[in-house]
C-alpha cells in the first residue's frame, strides 16, 4: 500500500519527451513519481499507478507506438494492468497502449495531415475512478493537444460496443483537432483500469499556463493509486 | 529466401497521405482519380521451405507489420 504520496511509475522510452513533465506534474499534485527506463523488467515496489508519457518512442517507426510495446517494461506494465493497477497513457502512451492491445482502437495520422498544438475542449462522458472521479459527467475540460497522429479509429461495431460499455471517457467538443471517429479523445479498457487520451493533462496543472483542468484527471489517478495495493507476487 | 510484404490502408479507411499525394499529382496535371499510400517491407527470411517462409511472414504481419484494424497486407515469396 502506498503512503500519503502514492508512488507512480512514469515509463520513459527512447524518444519519450514528456516524461519529465509528467513526473513534475504528478509530484506537484502530491505523488512520489519515479522515472522508469523502458529496459527495466520490473516496476519499482509499491507502485500504485503507471503513466506512459507522450513523445515519439522509437521515432514512431513502422506505426506510432508499435515498437515500444516490445520494451521489457511493457511486460511489467501489462502484468500491472492485469492485476487491476491503474495505467494512464498520454498521447504516445495512448498509441502504445492501443498497439499493445491493452486499449481498443488505433491512432492514425491526423485527418488534416498537420501537427496540431493548441488547447482543446473535451467533455467528460464518464465520471468514475480511477481517471475521472474528480470530474463530473458533462463537464468540459480545457487541455492542450500536440500531436501529428491522434486520429483515433475503431470500426463502427467496436464503437457501438465501447459506447454500450461506457468505455468512451472523453470527447472533443466543437473543435475535433485530428478527425477521430465520434470525436473520441480518450477511452478505457473493458475493466476500466487502463486509459489513453490524446490531450496532455500534465501540461494543464497550473492556471498560470492557461488551464488547470488536467489536474482533475491526474489527481483522480493519484486517488486511485493511493487505493491500489499491488498484490504480492 | 526473399519475401516482400505490401501493407495497404484498408478500403474505406481515410488515407490523408494518399489524399495529399492525389492532390499533388492533380496539381502536376495528371488525371488521377485516387491515390492510396501503403508500405513495402522487403525481408530476407532465414528459411529454405517457401511454405514455411510464408507461414512465418504471415505471423510477422499479424503480430507486428500490419495493424488489422486499419491495414490489409499481401505477401510475396520469391520463387
Amino acid at each position: 500500500m502506498s503512503g500519503a504520496r502514492p508512488r507512480v511509475a512514469v515509463v520513459a522510452f527512447p524518444g519519450s519527451n514528456d516524461d519529465h513533465d509528467a513526473v513534475w506534474a504528478l509530484n506537484a499534485l502530491g505523488a512520489d513519481a519515479v522515472l522508469v527506463w523502458h529496459a527495466a523488467e520490473r516496476l519499482p515496489e509499491d507502485v500504485g499507478a503507471v503513466v506512459l508519457p507522450g513523445g515519439f518512442s522509437y521515432g514512431d517507426y513502422l506505426r506510432c507506438g508499435a515498437i515500444a510495446r516490445f520494451s521489457p517494461a511493457m511486460r511489467a506494465v501489462t502484468e500491472f494492468a492485469a492485476a487491476g493497477g491503474p495505467v494512464l497513457g498520454i498521447c504516445n502512451g495512448f498509441q502504445i497502449l492501443c498497439e499493445a492491445g491493452l486499449l481498443p482502437g488505433v491512432l492514425r495520422p491526423n485527418a488534416s495531415l498537420s501537427f496540431v498544438c493548441r488547447d482543446v475542449a473535451v467533455r467528460v462522458e464518464l465520471d468514475a475512478p480511477p481517471f475521472t472521479s474528480r470530474c463530473r459527467q458533462g463537464q468540459e475540460l480545457v487541455i492542450p493537444v500536440k500531436h501529428g497522429e491522434g486520429c483515433w479509429f475503431a470500426p463502427p461495431e467496436l464503437i457501438e460496443q465501447l459506447e454500450q460499455n461506457g468505455q468512451i471517457v472523453l470527447r472533443y467538443v466543437g473543435d475535433n483537432p485530428n478527425g477521430s471517429v465520434d470525436d473520441v479523445a480518450g477511452v478505457v479498457n473493458e475493466r476500466g483500469n487502463v486509459m489513453g487520451l490524446m490531450p496532455h493533462p500534465e501540461h494543464a496543472v497550473d492556471p498560470l499556463l492557461g488551464s488547470g483542468d488536467g489536474a482533475l484527471i491526474l489527481a483522480s489517478l493519484l486517488d486511485a493509486a493511493r487505493d491500489f495495493a499491488l498484490a504480492p507476487v | 529466401m526473399k519475401a516482400t510484404v505490401l501493407v495497404r490502408p484498408k478500403q474505406g479507411i481515410l488515407d490523408p497521405q494518399g489524399q495529399a499525394v492525389e492532390d499533388s499529382l492533380r496539381h502536376l496535371g495528371f488525371a488521377v482519380a485516387e491515390a492510396r499510400v501503403g508500405r513495402v517491407i522487403d525481408l530476407e527470411v532465414d528459411v529454405v521451405d517457401p511454405q514455411q517462409a510464408r507461414a512465418d511472414v504471415e505471423r510477422m504481419c499479424a503480430e507486428l507489420l500490419a495493424n488489422p484494424l486499419i491495414e490489409s497486407y499481401e505477401i510475396e515469396i520469391a520463387a
